[in-house]
């Protein structure tokens, strides 16, 4: 397989919590709240959530919608919240007016459960994100697998989840890798098919591996 | 002369296994523009103590990444260690009796010990609140970040204690807090640093099976029979008289054994109390374990957590409450109160159960003895979620990533 003129640069990638002077105690809180939170806020309590629990494989999909049920228990709602797929997204401001939308329905056909406590507030943070890039790329594909498998957790989330948003595109760093400098248009949908919510960072790197492998052969 | 205490040298490398090299391999790389970067960490005691016990460990695994930590201790007198300690207690939001002399004493033992230490490195940590005040002497030509690490509950502080340390730490660059519950509404960066625990101490490290058998035989365990088990010092708060009543509801469907361990009750009065009325309540059950443990003995600890069937914290109010961490790192299903730190660490039906009563205590605990299968799989995730989130490595890489932050 030929070497790429644009390698892939492999980056890690540490999240530092940094705690907002803001907090809800009921859905209608939450939902004056999603309207004022920063961007770092909703990407926290989405796409950063989804990689500090990245090995809950069943029904875990963001805070607000586990907040919803644990502390408020109302499961409707939280499985609309858990809905979401941050797939789906490359801006915050449409992933915002989403879950502004879901809560807001909510308020108003059920206004006395909007105003109910929760047995715990809802406490807003943000993410500050640093990189740092890893001393190796990859040119080839069978470069890239070798790169793939000394990946953290974190790296791994940072170029297969994060980027979405970074990219402004529907889809991740390594899938844009091999559509724009190997010329792989199948190998990145494949990629980009694999389902971060079913799946662990471990268990989607093995898919991602195989599926690197199979082209390799090929 | 200022103490310059011990550290324990592990090296990274002993984590490996644990980890995985790409884990440790992303720390060496984070690390690489703090080569040489002088930290000065402050803390009240070198032995004993959560803080103590941290920075013992931390600090070498620091060092070998390359930074230059270095680790200073205040030094008092027992007025100020009787003051710090009301502060202490006043912070967690019992009410204090305070004449304006105490204030003084603080601030002047603040002064000398300040005096005595070159504190010149990049980053300044001042943990808690005994040295708070180190602040006031902050040069302010040198290009340094001054930090104050939290690792109290603030959320319902006594007035005139908070009142008088927060101008203290309005002034640092960040603070730290272990959890959001635990922070205060302040006009600089509070940022969320977990507490966390080390998978290679005695108190957490992997067992033989034999050994975990002798020490439950030691106390008079049945090792094949069903274990309950609360570690926890006696205290009110720690509510072992509510698992007590949740054992015996259980005991109705299921045969099982009750251990509650903890120390605490030879040097606290309080706490002899409510070990005298655990044993009351407890009666003449063989079935209930009432142990107690020195803290200098982790390994038993570690074994009857390990030994246990279902691990309960059931807490009417809590810190972090990082038992629950030691029991989710050794796979055990964990049934803890919704309170403190405690539903950061069990996300209710993925990494444990949470309850709010003796009642649901109870049920949830009957819920994982009929299914076995759940209760493992919950322990399972509870690992991963230690692993991911509150491991000594996890703590590491927050403070190298501040400190990136910082110099951006």
């Amino acid at each position: 397989m030929n070497a790429t003129a644009q390698p892939f640069q492999f980056v890690t990638a540490a999240y530092l919590t940094r705690i907002e002077n803001q907090r809800a105690m009921t859905i209608a809180e939450l939902l004056a709240s999603l309207g004022q939170a920063s961007d770092a806020a909703i990407f926290y309590h989405t796409f950063q959530t989804l990689g500090q629990h990245h090995f809950l494989t069943e029904g875990f999909s963001n805070d607000f919608a586990q907040w919803v049920l644990a502390s408020l228990n109302q499961p409707t709602l939280a499985e609309r919240l858990a809905n979401i797929d941050i797939r789906d997204y490359v801006s915050i401001a449409e992933l915002r007016a989403d879950l502004r939308h879901i809560v807001a329905e909510f308020c108003d056909s059920y206004p006395k459960q909007a105003d109910q406590s929760a047995f715990e507030p809802f406490y807003f943070c943000q993410t500050l994100e640093v990189t740092r890039p890893l001393p190796w790329d990859a040119k080839t594909l069978a470069g890239f697998r070798a790169g793939l498998e000394r990946l953290s957790h974190a790296s791994f989330y940072y170029h297969f989840v994060a980027s979405r948003l970074r990219l402004q595109l529907r889809t991740n760093d390594f899938s844009h890798w091999f559509e724009q400098s190997l010329g792989l248009p199948e190998l990145a949908t494949r990629a980009d098919r694999i389902d971060i919510y079913i799946n662990t960072i471990d268990t989607a790197r093995r898919e991602l591996i195989e599926l690197v492998d199979r082209e390799i052969i090929q | 002369m200022i103490a310059t205490p011990e550290t324990v040298p592990i090296s990274l490398d002993h984590y490996v296994p644990l980890l995985g090299a790409a884990e440790i391999e992303e720390l060496r790389t984070l690390a690489g523009p703090l080569e040489g970067c002088v930290v000065d960490m402050v803390n009240s005691t070198a032995v004993g103590g959560g803080v103590a016990e941290i920075l013992m460990r931390l600090l070498p695994l620091a060092r070998e990444l390359g930074l230059d930590a270095r680790w200073h201790v205040m030094e008092g007198g027992p007025e100020f260690y009787e003051i710090t300690k009301a502060f202490h207690n006043a912070l967690h939001g019992s009410v204090g009796n305070f004449r304006p002399s105490d204030f003084e004493i603080f601030l002047d033992y603040n002064r000398r010990n300040r005096a005595r230490m070159p504190l010149d490195g990049r980053f300044v940590v001042i943990h808690d609140p005994q040295p708070a005040a180190f602040i006031e002497t902050r040069p302010l030509a040198k290009k340094q970040t001054w930090i104050w690490r939290c690792h109290i509950d603030l959320s319902r502080p006594d007035p005139p204690v908070w009142n008088f340390l927060k101008p203290f730490v309005s002034r640092y660059d960040g603070a730290i807090f272990s959890s959001p519950e635990f922070s205060r509404q302040l006009p600089i960066p509070q940022y969320l640093f977990y507490p966390s625990i080390d998978p290679l101490s005695d108190k957490n490290r992997e067992l033989d099976a034999d050994y975990i058998e002798d020490v439950l035989v030691r106390f008079g365990i049945d090792p094949r029979r069903t274990i309950l088990t609360q570690v926890s010092r006696f205290d009110r708060l720690k509510d072992p008289l509510g698992v007590l009543r949740a054992y015996r509801i259980v005991k109705r469907y299921f045969d099982c054994q009750l251990v509650l361990a903890g120390g605490g009750a030879s040097d606290d009065p309080e706490g002899s109390a409510v070990l005298a009325e655990v044993r009351e309540a407890a009666g003449n059950d063989p079935d209930v374990f009432i142990l107690e443990l020195p803290p200098s003995d982790p390994l038993e600890v570690n074994a009857l957590q390990r030994g246990s069937t279902v691990v309960i914290q059931k807490s009417l109010r809590e810190g972090f409450g990082l038992t629950v961490a030691e029991a989710l790192w050794k796979k055990k299903p964990v049934v803890a109160s919704a309170v403190g730190g405690i539903p950061t660490q069990v996300i209710h039906k993925h990494t444990g159960l949470l309850a709010h009563s003796v009642e649901g205590t109870a049920y949830q605990i009957r819920f994982l003895l009929a299914h076995p299968d759940i209760a493992q799989r919950l322990g399972e995730q509870g690992h991963e979620h230690v692993r991911e989130n509150f491991l000594i490595t996890g703590n590491l890489k927050r403070y190298l990533t501040l400190f990136l932050h910082e110099d951006r």
